[in-house]
């Protein structure tokens, strides 16, 4: 009747923030390169729907409200190396945040970190 | 030290709820009063409902589930367990004053005897041992899980009243209060980050639990089958932050325990409940 707990305890983890991501990863056949919507939207990678909303996206499924949304980025960053520096390290701009620095615990490679600004830059 | 105060300090700045070199009911007060000016609407008891009160759909739910539980039978497993008395004759009732009713609200509390905090599962396994019984596994939900699901119920409705008396006791309740304000992980999250500071909010598609109230109501069965105890559940927080848990019965989570306990003092306990 009880399942391992260990597995109950990744698939109830996951399972929180996971129905978009999963959603991807079952589509997806081969591993193709993932982009940067995949990268951002994706519980292990960028997982950006758990806080923010991305009205520009109608593939983001989320219902948090922890964060800004993700909205008019070219307008609020025309400097696009300041959107990229807020993804490596939000704790630059704000000590006390709660997104976590990308870049500096090494969450996303540089490669990631450039796919998903570049996504993100588009909404 | 000094790095104590500091990651505490810090973290004060940000949830203005809890300062450094207060005692404990000063760091329960104002965590009260942090709450209590976030959502004035919520009444002090149903606190216990968790990540529900933001929800109305969701606590219906939970209200129609707690009518007739999925997992009723396994608490029943636990009454026999509980009532089946060990080798020498004698049950678990006879550890403890009253059979065990209106007890758990106690626990944790520092043993001056042994110099450390004692959970109510740790209680458990010292009868076992007093009355010539094998120990059970802290974090096997099979056995001290199901064991717990029942014998915790005899204290439903006690008000919870966790005691920090004395030096010792308080600086068990300081490690534990460093590790709910201590960043950890790959994604750098403190307790308090998701269950102060953000409580409410919705992370994805899910609400955060208050911390007031965490401590009140376990074991819980998450989507109504599956039973979790409290420190497992802290070994489940820990991981999401891609931390490296702590095992359960460590003195780092019974530390915690003793803390994050006191902090639901004057709800009123509930064991066991349906959660997601
Ligand atoms: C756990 C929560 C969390 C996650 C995950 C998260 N963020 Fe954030 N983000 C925040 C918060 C909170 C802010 C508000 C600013 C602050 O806290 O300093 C923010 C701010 C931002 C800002 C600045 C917005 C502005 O207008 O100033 C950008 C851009 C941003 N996040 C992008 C991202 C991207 C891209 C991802 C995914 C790779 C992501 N965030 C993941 C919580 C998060
Ligand atoms: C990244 C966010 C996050 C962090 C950090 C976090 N938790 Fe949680 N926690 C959750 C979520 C999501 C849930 C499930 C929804 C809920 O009940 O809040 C949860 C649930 C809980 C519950 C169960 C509440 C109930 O009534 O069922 C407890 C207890 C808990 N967390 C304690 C902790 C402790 C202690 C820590 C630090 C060691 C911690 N959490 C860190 C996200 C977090």
């Amino acid at each position: 009747m009880r399942k391992s707990p260990t597995l109950l305890l990744a698939a109830s983890l996951a399972g929180m923030l996971l129905a978009t991501a999963n959603g991807y990863a079952q589509e997806q056949q081969k591993p193709a390169e993932p982009t940067g919507q995949e990268l951002a939207f994706n519980n292990a990678k960028g997982n950006c729907l758990a806080c923010h909303m991305l009205p520009g996206d109608p593939k983001a499924v989320t219902n948090t409200n922890i964060a800004p949304p993700l909205v008019g980025m070219k307008a609020r960053f025309p400097d696009k190396a300041k959107l990229r520096a807020q993804i490596w390290d939000a704790t630059k701009a704000n000590p006390m945040t709660v997104m976590p620095p990308f870049g500096r615990n090494l969450i996303l490679t540089e490669q990631e970190i450039d796919k998903i600004t570049d996504y993100v830059y588009g909404m | 030290m000094k790095k104590t105060l500091l990651a505490i300090l810090g973290a004060s700045l940000l949830f203005g709820a809890i300062s450094a070199n207060a005692t404990p009911e000063q760091d329960r007060k104002e965590l009260l009063d942090y709450f209590k000016h976030k959502s004035p609407n919520v009444k002090f008891d149903d606190y216990v409902n968790g990540a529900f009160i933001y929800n109305a759909d969701a606590l219906n739910q939970y209200n129609s589930i707690m009518e007739f539980p999925p997992f009723y039978t396994v608490v029943d497993q636990g009454k026999k367990m509980w009532e089946t008395p060990f080798k020498n004759g004698k049950t678990y009732a006879s550890c403890f004053p009253d059979g065990a009713k209106n007890i758990a609200g106690r626990y944790p509390y520092f043993d001056e005897g042994l110099g450390k905090v004692v959970t109510f599962e740790m209680a458990l396994n010292s009868c076992r041992k007093a009355n010539g019984e094998d120990e059970l596994a802290y974090d096997d939900m099979g056995t001290m899980g199901v064991l717990t699901s029942y014998a915790r119920t005899l204290s439903d409705g006690m008000r919870m009243n966790v005691r920090v008396e004395g030096a010792k006791a308080v600086a068990a309740y300081e490690k534990g209060k460093q590790h709910f304000y201590s960043r950890r992980g790959q994604l750098n999250f403190s307790c308090a980050s998701c269950h102060v500071h953000q409580a409410g909010n919705i992370i994805r598609t899910e609400y955060l639990s208050p911390v007031l109230g965490q401590t009140t109501h376990w074991p819980v069965f998450r989507g109504g089958e599956t039973l979790f105890t409290l420190q497992k559940r802290y070994e489940g927080c820990n991981k999401l932050v891609r931390a490296v848990p702590y095992k359960s019965g460590s003195e780092e989570y019974n530390d915690l325990e003793y803390f994050h306990s006191y902090l639901s003092n004057g709800l009123p306990m509930k064991a066991s409940v349906f959660r997601k």
